[in-house]
Parts: structure tokens; C-alpha cells; sequence
């Protein structure tokens, strides 16, 4: 009963509700690409059971899977921690596991999963360096945090450590990522916003909000601890103790004094803060400034001068998966670097982990907003038909270059992350 | 055959007894007993990140009872409780009362009473859910106020705050009070009340020398309802206080959700104990066996 309102289902069921008419014109525009490829009729057979964060896990993909691949693919939508939960503990549960990178770190080692062979994955050459070297371009820094590439590979197909170069046996294939920052309420606010440390501003008193999710509550912390000046972090995603008391020091004396209006846990909370005017300014993911706008109330994801706390996430195997159906998974695997799905997360603002496949499943317009950062020459539209940006729009934080090149950190487990859990628990009770 | 063989009355009524008491018993050991056993027995054992293991440690414990954090949500979880209670109770018995001595008509006051109910046809969350637009800072409450001209600032501390957790609980919880006081009410002899109008009492007499205690049972039945639902409740708390307040079953729910299931464990066994002990000096006070 209580899980029902943590996880995304009452904001999917209304984004299902006008989507069937959508997802028609979203297969149209791309033409099919000759899948499946290997097996003959027995492939009708197999179920493959997918569970994950709801970000991607939309039951077109599992419409579009069945038209293309033939097998059916059963899809559970939960929140960050249950499926945590449900990744370490319950590996019978399920066949594919979409979570994010610093998930992976956290359960990789409970030996649930299987390394992923990447002589089998057909696109694994045009996979951004971001998730295999760690570098977007080879002039970028790797970012601090749970960098993807760090915990992407693995010794072997037995193995349950994690090795730091492109080893062959991959952990989880990466399929979306991001670069997360604040939004705000530009009518409400009235004047520019360009760093972290306007989240802890007295001027926003009563109307500012945080995520409760404390791995990726710590990590917009730090951003704005560091945009004050109060401290420079040698490694904001791995913090000693004393990093971790300073941090949630500074926001339990911002709690105490009314800064914070809420926090929220879950995507739909967040949509209806800001929707409200509850909120001004919060962290924020990018599928919820999206719905924010649906609505017709401005709404920016805005860039900012320290930049952006990203994450990513990709497609674990299970330990059970063998046979034919471990054949249908990476048959999956290959079908969603293809660009079909790519195309279809990245028109809701992600990014693709082989975006070269996605641009043939969009519209040159389309391609230029989303991923070149250009001004939009017609409406554009989200994968549910609804039009998101007028003709002339630009995407906030402009290019994937410019966004996806300016990461600061990403999603972290630290060594102390039961220590920082604990000191966390008591700054939501302080 | 077996069944021809005699048996002795008195024993086979005891064998009947055993029978008819086993359904129950089977029922409450595998879904009452077996389950807070295996509660207990985890709250011994070990975790780490991903996994718990069997373990005797009281580390669990200790951790949960010297944290300040426990303590101070202990304290805020009584505050609500306390305030909740005050409410539901007053409100709870003003209604029972106006239903059992003012209506006089039995189909009147059963008419009334099912107008009660009519809330609980909708599920809980919604009912709580549904204060969160009314009390916004845009929400119907500030611009009716503010369309009125008794406030020109919206009221801030409507949503997102204690009140806000408490008007939830209340609202919530009422019923459970209504219910059994009408109940022991309805049992009062009317004759009672008016034996005390004829010795002379006054109407504030024959509420608190007559009616009160005689609908103490009531009031007690209702108490531990109230008292139980909101000690261990975790998503009221997170969704009035705007995720800003924590509840004792708020810190279980979190340490579940960071797959701590031995800590969560040992957190629930103090609350169990806490709640009983509670149960337990309110049982003092009431003999509800005795007054049923």
C-alpha cells in the first residue's frame, strides 16, 4: 500500500494514458532494422523479467520488444532503494536489473548479477568513453564520484570485483545517463540563477527543497557547500567522516532555521512542489521539469558555474539468466544500443549510451534540440505526443558536449557511506 | 470401527474445546507469533551493505538506544501521539454522545452513524493526500483566508508542519474513537441517567459521575486504536511534514530501504515493547474484561 506512492505509478499511469496514440508516430519514424537475428520460432517462448527505477522503464519499450524481438519482456517499476533491495537480496526475482552505477557498486559484490561478455555487444565500439575510459573527449577530467567506467568492469564472467580498465566483462551495459542540476521557478524567482549556493539563500527561505535520498542528497549537498566557499572537497564522492559531519552540519542549521519547505523522495513529490508553488528552487530530475512545463508553468533546469551531478544507468544480467533466454537478453541488449529506445528516452531529455544509433530514429530537428543544443526549428514534441518547446527554444545547458562535459560529480557510495547514512537519518529527524 | 468405543462425556467435551481452539491458535502462531519471532531473532544478527547474516550481537540495540536521534523521534512520535489522542478523544466522545443521548430515534442514529463512516469508503492515503492542495501555500485554504481579508500573507505553517501531521491524524483517527464509545454508550441504562436527574444531579454531574465512567470502556477500546496507529505510523508523518519530521516507524521504514534489516528489526522490537508497555498502564487503569 505504502510502496504504491514511493514508486512512479501514478505519474506513468497518466504519461500511458495519452501515449498510445504517440508511440505509433515514435515507431513510424524510424524504419526496422532486421531484428531478430539468430533463433527461429522457440525465441515466442521467453519471458525476460526487467525491474528498475522507472526512468526507462516504459512499457513502449516492452511493446516495441515483442514487435521487433518476438519474446516478451515483463517490466516492474520501483524506487532507487527498492530496487536496491530487490537487486541484493531477491536474485530470483528477476532476469534484467536497470539500476544505476552506484547501485551497481553497492550490489555488485552480493554476486547477483553476471558479467556481460562485450565481444557480444554489437555496438560496443561506438559506447561513449564516458562509461568505458571515463572520458567524454580526451581532454575531459574525470569527474569525482561513482565515475560509471569505475565500476563498469569486471575481472571475468565469475568475477565480483571491479577492475579499472576495459577488461572485456562488463558489469552493466549502460543505457541512459544525465547531467542533473537545480530547477527552478523563473516567474517566481524573477532574477538569473548561476550557482549551487543559491539553494542555502535566505532569500528563498521556506521555499527551497532537497531530495531525501541520501546518496544523491549528499552529492547535491557538496555541490553547494563547495559553490559557498565553506569548503573544497578532495573527493566529494568519497567524504571522511569529518567531510560528512561539516557537510550536514551546514544544511541541519539551514533545516532548523526554515530554509527547507519539504523533502522529497520520489518523482511525482517533486513535479507537484514546484508545480504548486510550494517550492522555487530544488534539486530536480530532468523527466520532472519536463512534466512541470507539461503544464503550461515555467520551469528551468538551469546550468550552473560549478556544474552538474550526473548519473548514469545500464542493464545488469542475473546470475540465473543461461540458455536461450541469456541469448534473448543480450539480443536485448544489442536491439535497445540500436537506437530505437535511445531515440525514445533521448526526446524526454537523456542521453543515449550510443547516441550515433539514436539520431537515425529522429527527426534532424528533433536531434538538433536534444543533443546539439540548437534552437528548435518546429514544436517539439516528447516521445507522448505532447508538445514540449516552441519553435526557437534551446535546450537549457545547450549541447551534450557542453552538458555532459561539465560534470562535477556523479551518484556516490562512499566507504562511509553507513556512517554518512546514519548522520543523514539524522539530519531528516534534526 | 473406532467410533463405536465409548468415551467419557467430560472428556470428549474437552477434546471438542481443543478442536474448536485450534484454528485460532494456528492462525496466530504462523501469523502473529512465528513472524515476531523471526523479528526478534534478527535483531541479534549482523548486516553489511548488501546482505545480513546470522549473528549474535547487541550492537543493533545499542546503536538504536543511545542514538539522540531515537530519542528526539521518540519524543516527537508521543508529541503526536499525545496531541492526537486530545483531539480524537474529545471529538470522538462529543459525537458519541450526541448520537447516543440527543438523537432519540433508533433509525436516526443508525442513519447517522453510517454518515460516519462514509469517509473510510475511500482508501486512507487519499484522505490524507487530499489536505495536501487544501492546504498549500496557494491552496484553498490560504486564498479563501486571503479572498477574506482576515490574512493578507499566506499562512506558511498549514502544510508541511506538525499541524499539519496532527489535523491528518485527526482526522484519520476520529473515527476509532466515535465507534466504541457510541458503542458502550448505547449499553448505558437510560434509567440511570434519569435516577440521577431525580436525586438532583446537574447536567456536568450526571456527565461526569454517570456517563464517563460508565463509558471509560469505550474510551479505552478507542485510546489503544488511536494510540497504536499513530505510534507506528511512517507515511503520515513523511507526507504532512513534508518529509521534514521523523516517526519511529519512519526509522524502520529508512533502514529497511538501506536493506538494514537487523537494525530495522531491533528498532521494531523497542517500539513493540514501548507500544505494550503503553497498552499495559492503560490496561491498569480500565479492566476492560471486567467492564464488557
Amino acid at each position: 500500500m505504502t510502496k504504491q506512492l514511493d514508486t512512479k505509478g501514478i505519474s506513468r499511469r497518466s504519461i500511458l494514458k495519452g501515449s498510445a496514440a504517440a508511440a505509433g508516430a515514435a515507431i513510424g519514424s524510424g524504419a526496422v532494422t532486421g531484428f531478430p537475428t539468430i533463433w527461429a520460432q522457440n525465441i515466442k517462448d521467453v519471458t525476460l523479467r526487467q525491474f528498475g527505477t522507472g526512468v526507462s522503464n516504459i512499457n513502449e519499450v516492452a511493446a516495441k520488444v515483442k514487435e521487433d524481438l518476438g519474446f516478451t519482456l515483463e517490466m516492474t517499476a520501483l524506487d532507487s532503494d527498492s530496487v536496491t533491495q530487490r537487486a541484493a537480496t531477491q536474485p530470483k526475482s528477476f532476469d534484467i536489473a536497470d539500476i544505476e552505477y552506484w547501485i551497481c557498486k553497492k550490489v555488485w559484490g552480493a554476486g547477483n548479477l553476471q558479467a556481460m561478455d562485450t565481444s557480444k555487444i554489437k555496438n560496443y565500439d561506438k559506447i561513449v568513453g564516458t562509461f568505458k575510459s571515463g572520458k567524454l573527449t580526451p581532454e575531459s577530467v574525470i569527474a569525482q564520484g561513482t565515475a560509471p567506467h569505475t565500476v563498469g568492469f569486471t575481472s571475468g564472467p565469475e568475477g565480483t570485483d571491479f577492475v579499472q580498465e576495459e577488461s572485456g566483462w562488463m558489469t552493466l551495459i549502460p543505457t541512459i545517463y544525465n547531467a542533473d542540476t537545480l530547477g527552478i521557478r523563473p516567474d517566481l524567482i524573477g532574477r538569473p540563477i548561476d550557482t549551487w549556493a543559491e539553494l542555502l539563500n535566505p532569500e528563498f527561505k521556506g521555499k527551497a527543497s532537497i531530495l531525501d535520498i541520501s546518496s544523491i542528497g549528499i552529492m547535491d549537498m557538496a555541490m553547494v557547500v563547495e559553490a559557498m566557499g565553506e569548503y573544497k572537497y578532495p573527493d566529494k564522492g568519497n567524504m571522511t567522516q569529518e567531510e560528512i559531519d561539516m557537510t550536514l552540519g551546514i544544511f541541519t542549521e539551514a533545516k532548523k532555521n526554515g530554509q527547507f519547505r519539504a523533502f522529497w523522495k520520489s518523482f511525482d513529490e517533486s513535479v507537484n512542489l514546484m508545480a504548486s508553488g510550494e517550492v522555487v528552487i530544488q534539486s530536480m530530475w530532468s523527466p520532472a521539469i519536463t512534466a512541470v512545463r507539461a503544464k503550461g508553468i515555467p520551469c528551468v533546469y538551469q546550468p550552473l558555474k560549478e556544474g552538474y551531478r550526473s548519473w548514469g544507468g545500464g542493464l545488469g544480467l542475473s546470475k540465473n539468466l543461461s540458455g536461450l533466454e541469456l541469448d534473448a537478453a543480450y539480443e536485448y541488449i544489442n536491439w535497445y544500443l540500436d537506437g530505437w529506445v535511445g531515440g525514445f528516452l533521448m526526446r524526454q531529455g537523456y542521453y543515449s549510451a550510443v547516441p550515433e544509433t539514436s539520431k537515425n530514429f529522429m527527426t534532424e530537428d528533433e536531434w538538433g534540440f536534444w543533443f546539439e543544443g540548437k534552437p528548435a526549428e518546429g514544436d517539439i514534441k516528447n516521445p507522448f505526443g505532447d508538445v514540449m518547446e516552441k519553435a526557437g527554444a534551446v535546450r537549457d545547458g545547450g549541447s551534450f558536449y557542453d552538458r555532459m562535459g561539465s560534470v562535477a560529480c556523479w551518484n556516490a557510495v562512499m566507504d562511509e557511506n553507513r556512517y554518512m547514512v546514519r548522520k543523514w537519518n539524522e539530519f531528516i529527524a534534526a | 470401527m473406532k467410533t463405536t468405543k465409548k468415551i467419557d462425556p467430560s472428556k470428549r467435551a474437552e477434546r471438542v474445546s481443543w478442536m474448536l481452539v485450534t484454528p485460532l491458535a494456528c492462525v496466530l502462531g504462523f501469523f502473529l507469533l512465528l513472524p515476531i519471532l523471526t523479528i526478534v531473532t534478527v535483531s541479534f544478527w549482523n548486516f553489511n551493505e548488501w546482505s545480513f547474516f546470522p549473528d549474535f550481537i547487541l550492537d543493533n540495540y545499542v546503536y538504536h538506544l543511545t542514538s539522540a536521534v531515537t530519542w528526539a523521534t521518540y519524543l516527537k512520535t508521543l508529541k503526536f501521539m499525545v496531541l492526537t489522542w486530545c483531539f480524537c478523544a474529545v471529538i470522538g466522545f462529543t459525537v458519541a454522545y450526541f448520537l447516543a443521548f440527543h438523537v432519540r430515534s433508533l433509525p436516526v442514529q443508525i442513519a447517522l452513524f453510517l454518515v460516519c463512516t462514509i469517509p473510510f469508503w475511500t482508501s486512507n492515503i487519499i484522505r490524507m493526500i487530499s489536505w495536501i492542495p487544501f492546504l498549500g501555500r496557494n491552496g484553498i485554504a490560504n486564498s479563501s483566508l486571503i479572498s477574506l481579508g482576515v490574512i493578507d500573507e499566506p499562512l506558511e505553517w498549514l502544510l508541511y508542519s506538525d499541524f499539519a501531521v496532527v489535523l491528518a491524524f485527526v482526522h484519520l483517527y476520529a473515527l476509532f474513537m466515535v465507534v466504541p464509545i457510541f458503542n458502550t454508550m448505547m449499553r448505558i441504562d437510560k434509567s440511570l441517567i434519569e435516577a440521577a436527574r431525580d436525586a438532583g444531579a446537574s447536567g456536568l454531574q450526571i456527565l461526569t459521575n454517570v456517563i464517563i465512567p460508565l463509558a471509560k470502556p469505550g474510551i479505552m477500546i478507542g485510546s489503544i486504536f488511536v494510540v497504536t496507529l499513530v505510534m507506528g505510523d511512517f507515511i503520515t508523518v513523511r507526507h504532512m511534514s513534508g518529509g521534514q519530521s521523523a516517526s519511529v516507524g519512519r526509522i524502520i521504514s529508512n533502514e529497511i530501504a538501506l536493506l538494514q534489516y537487523p537494525a530495522a528489526a531491533a528498532s521494531s522490537v523497542v517500539l513493540l515493547c514501548t507500544v505494550l508497555l503503553m497498552i499495559g498502564v492503560m490496561m491498569r487503569f480500565v479492566d476492560i474484561r471486567k467492564e464488557l
